[in-house]
């Protein structure tokens, strides 16, 4: 349900596991919905010999769309009014993905946050900002 | 890009919010999105990306009937076949493939109106400012941003959509 001004306080976390262990099949049903066939992201057999990667890695507006719900279970559904992120290090199958968003700035009737979702070694991956309408 | 029309649609709604691991019910159905507290289904944060499905120009699907850039019964379909290698006849640079070398550096959305399933839209893009930047591990980065504006079938404002795309001197090592 959407947050009031009431239920948050500057600082304020929250952290979610977005995935465990990433798998390819994930990747290609990102490929699917989203339309970005890439084969970066799903044929191993380019990727490697053609491209010179070790492996196929995820889309990073995969990682920005898995991160999206650390906001949207926080803030309430139609309430965001700009999420935005930097890809910062590529996302590969297997990875553990932990997604947190902490709240940095209260005026009126928006709530301000920064955000970043880190890898199993606590690289981040995706990092950025957004802000959320609270119910007055 | 430019697409003339984006239908929002409920499937579609459905297959992005698995593909993101989102359970969220207000994404799962028109008729579990109904006994949420929003009481309708609308589009996940990133959703408007799939615009992509319908710019008939967007270089990153296979074209039916044209040679694709990722692998078959080779490595890749490109012609040279040749990794770093010049445009092929048809345009199309085998390592970096449609989008010819340019990484997505950030993307970011303003929401001026959450959209759901019955809403058609139109997304028109322009190119935003260009930057230069040092890369110790990347030489010079060359950054552009492009602006889109998705529109609603009211002509309403729905979506401003900020992608920056960058341009590495040499590959990023991985």
């Amino acid at each position: 349900m959407a947050l009031t001004a009431a239920d948050v306080t500057i600082g304020d976390t929250r952290s979610l596991v977005l995935t465990e262990d990433l798998t390819r099949t994930q990747i290609v049903q990102y490929a699917g919905a989203s339309g970005d066939y890439n084969p970066l992201h799903t044929d191993d057999l380019f990727t490697r010999e053609v491209a010179g990667y070790p492996s196929v890695f995820a889309h990073g507006m995969l990682t920005m769309g898995m991160t999206g719900r650390v906001l949207t279970d926080w803030v309430g559904d139609g309430q965001l009014v700009r999420y935005g992120v930097r890809f910062v290090n590529q996302v590969w199958p297997g990875d553990r993905l932990t997604a947190t968003a902490t709240v940095t700035a209260i005026a009126g009737d928006t709530v301000e946050f920064d955000v970043v979702t880190v890898n199993q070694h606590d690289a981040p991956v995706v990092s950025g900002t957004a802000a959320a309408r609270l119910r007055v | 890009m430019s697409v003339d029309r984006f239908p929002v649609e409920e499937t579609h709604i459905v297959m992005f919010a698995r593909s993101i691991g989102d359970p969220n019910p207000v994404y799962a159905g028109v008729p579990e999105a109904a006994d949420t507290d929003l009481g309708r289904m609308i589009a996940p944060p990133t959703f408007a990306q799939a615009s992509a499905q319908f710019d008939p120009d967007y270089p990153l699907r296979p074209q039916i009937g044209q040679r694709w850039f990722g692998s078959g019964a080779t490595p890749t379909g490109a012609v040279s076949g040749n990794a770093g290698s010049a445009d092929d006849a048809d345009g199309t640079r085998a390592e970096s493939g449609g989008n010819k070398g340019v990484l997505h550096a950030e993307q970011h959305f303003e929401y001026h109106r959450h959209i759901g399933p019955g809403d058609v839209l139109t997304a028109t893009t322009s190119a935003g400012n260009t930057w230069e930047k040092q890369s110790k591990r990347a030489g010079t980065l060359k950054f552009s941003e492009s602006i889109t504006e998705y529109r609603n079938q009211d002509g309403e404002l729905v979506i401003t959509a900020r992608g920056v795309g960058v341009q590495t001197e040499r590959p990023v090592d991985s």
